[in-house]
């Protein structure tokens, strides 16, 4: 392509770098600013003369984690649900998206199972009847609670679905010549040739477990059942500003209390931030895959 | 719900027996999704109950009617809640089309690949982190003593700003850091539909004269038209979505006559409160509202998008 030699049109190519530049900055800087804090001195986080960069460098806050036993059990509460959800979750993506995924000559009431699915995507019953029905099934106050509730994944359903229609008709066929049932069928031929598609859904929800906190509030008995996240609201977010006004609120805040809780914000996106590499790939994948689709 | 159907007759008894492993890989998840997707729907007779969780769901409760609806309309905060929640996703809806829409094209403008590479890379960043670690870093670089952003500000010569404190700053800082949080996850779509473009069209343009705003402008967006109409028609869905975790990790009292939503107010009424039948009333209005809008944002999409779900 010729480029223009009018001098507007380098104005917008300067302009446009500095913009795009600016954006993509902004969207990191934040997060370099709390790991600086996190790794610099309480009397230099609290007087604010941290910036981009540690001042007066020291892992004392996360010496501090490191001991917080709280910090650790929540963990281990998150990596369970994050195991054990997504388990739950690819199950029962594939055995629905299989069946789903056939023609209507080979699978009559396809439809209406479809249907019945995508259903849960319109209608909602809400907060409330949901917190009765999960205490009247016995799962208030178990780990339970955070996995099989959400454990039939509409979306990602959806999107293997359309995923596994487009394998060739051709291959099933002669599976079924040489006398192969359907649960082998999707086992031995749609699961190995749908690894990109199961990637994705399989990122989608392991994304969705790591970063759920508001059912481990909700369904959870006492804060030491709380996942990661939720044991961070409490830390992070309950002690803010609430009911105080700003001359209270800087009285309140503690020496190491900011460079803890920073070192705990970044510890707690740690895993998103070192699986970013697969989840920018296969997310932008999935996104594509389930919006442009027509 | 569609039953397994054991009793074979003459004529589909074959299909039937050919059909089973499909029902059966489907009946576990049809039972779960009844469970705590369809009885929590039945369960929305709470709204016109008196309702004491002690005697359970579907158990003997008063009725009450409208009683409940008819309190919330004469509730004060649930009314601004109400218009909180409109104006604030209003507001997202609008911004979430135009920014991804500009910051796409601009990207496809940047020759240097690696340099678009990288900050795709960076803008898409924030999308993957909860509202918990961005609640927790905005309230330290928003704080009006000593945050990062009334820092820079000071150096203008700008006053400190009690962004999530103050009545006047609260919904625009919603409305703001939401938009960082996902312009640059919401470019993918429209960078998906750029790449698809045909080159030969910009050399055409290019050969007719037209410079870099101009193919920009009559051969970028053109051919962005159908999936931006998409877009728009299906984010009509979030009419009363002003993003919960966001609100619910951001607010506190002193902004709840701008920053009360209705979901973080279903909250506090039912949860805090346990006033459940007046929260599942709120409920109840706002699944019928989204409910309607989602159905007919599927329907138009269908219909002038040709989108399809399955």
């Amino acid at each position: 392509m010729v480029e223009s030699k009018h001098w507007s049109s380098r104005l917008f190519v300067i302009l446009n770098y500095i913009i795009i530049g600016f954006l993509a900055l902004s969207c990191l800087i934040p997060l370099i600013h709390i790991f600086a804090i996190s790794l610099s001195d309480s009397a230099a986080a609290t007087g604010g003369l941290v910036v981009l960069w540690p001042v007066n460098f020291t892992l004392e806050s996360y010496a501090y984690v490191a001991r917080r036993a709280a910090f650790w059990h929540s963990m281990l509460v998150s990596v369970m649900r994050v195991l054990v959800g997504v388990g739950l979750n690819m199950v029962f993506c594939i055995v629905c998206a299989y069946p789903l995924s056939k023609d209507k000559d080979q699978f009559r009431f396809r439809t209406v199972y479809a249907w019945y699915f995508f259903l849960t995507m319109l209608v909602s019953g809400g907060l409330i009847p949901l917190y009765m029905v999960i205490r009247q099934t016995g799962l208030m106050g178990t780990f339970w609670a955070l996995v099989i509730p959400g454990a039939v994944p509409v979306y990602n359903i959806i999107l293997l679905l359309n995923f596994f229609r487009q394998t060739p008709r051709e291959l099933e066929e002669a599976a079924i010549i040489d006398g192969a049932g359907q649960w082998r069928i999707m086992w031995q031929i749609f699961v190995p040739t749908s690894t990109a598609a199961l990637a994705t859904v399989a990122l989608l929800s392991t994304v969705y477990h790591w970063n759920e906190w508001f059912n481990g509030i909700l369904y959870m008995k006492t804060p030491d059942q709380y996942p990661l996240q939720s044991y961070l609201r409490t830390i992070v977010i309950d002690m803010k500003l609430t009911n105080m006004g700003a001359n209270d609120w800087q009285a309140l805040a503690l020496v190491s209390d900011k460079t803890v809780k920073c070192a705990q914000i970044f510890l707690a996106s740690l895993p998103i931030l070192l699986a970013y590499p697969f989840l920018q790939r296969y997310f932008v994948k999935g996104m594509v895959l389930g919006s442009v689709k027509g | 719900m569609q039953k397994t159907g054991n009793v074979p007759t003459r004529r589909g008894g074959g299909k039937l027996r050919r059909e089973l492993p499909f029902h059966l890989m489907l009946l576990p998840a049809v039972v779960l999704v009844f469970i705590y997707m369809y009885i929590p729907l039945g369960g929305l007779i709470i709204a016109f109950q008196k309702f004491i969780p002690a005697k359970g769901l579907f158990g003997d409760q008063k009725w009450v009617g409208w009683d409940n609806f008819i309190y919330l309309y004469h509730l004060p905060g649930a009314i601004s809640a109400l218009q909180n929640t409109i104006i604030i996703a209003f507001w997202k809806i609008i911004l979430h089309l135009i920014i991804p829409i500009t910051v796409s094209i601009l990207l496809n403008e940047i020759r240097s690949s690696a340099f678009r590479r990288t900050a795709q890379t960076l803008i898409y960043l924030p999308h993957f982190l909860s509202w918990i670690i961005m609640g927790g870093i905005l309230i330290d670089i928003l704080s009006p003593s000593g945050g990062i952003v009334n820092k820079l500000l000071g150096l203008f010569g700008v006053e400190p700003i009690f962004f999530l404190g103050s009545n006047d700053y609260f919904r625009f800082t919603l409305i703001f850091t939401d938009v960082w949080k996902e312009f640059g996850f919401n470019t993918i779509v429209y960078l998906a539909a750029i790449t698809n473009i045909d080159p030969n069209q910009y050399e055409a343009a290019t050969i007719d004269g037209a410079n870099r705003f101009q193919r920009m402008l009559y051969v970028t967006l053109p051919n962005m038209r159908m999936i931006i109409v998409l877009m728009m028609v299906l984010s009509l869905g979030n009419v009363l979505n002003a993003g919960f975790d966001q609100v619910f990790n951001l607010y506190s009292k002193q902004v709840y006559a701008t920053g009360d939503i209705l979901d973080t107010f279903i909250y506090r009424i039912g949860l805090i409160d346990a006033q459940f039948g007046v929260a599942t009333a709120m409920g109840m209005f706002k699944s019928v509202v989204s409910t309607l809008f989602i159905s007919i944002s599927y329907y138009c999409a269908y219909r002038f998008a040709d989108y399809r779900i399955f």
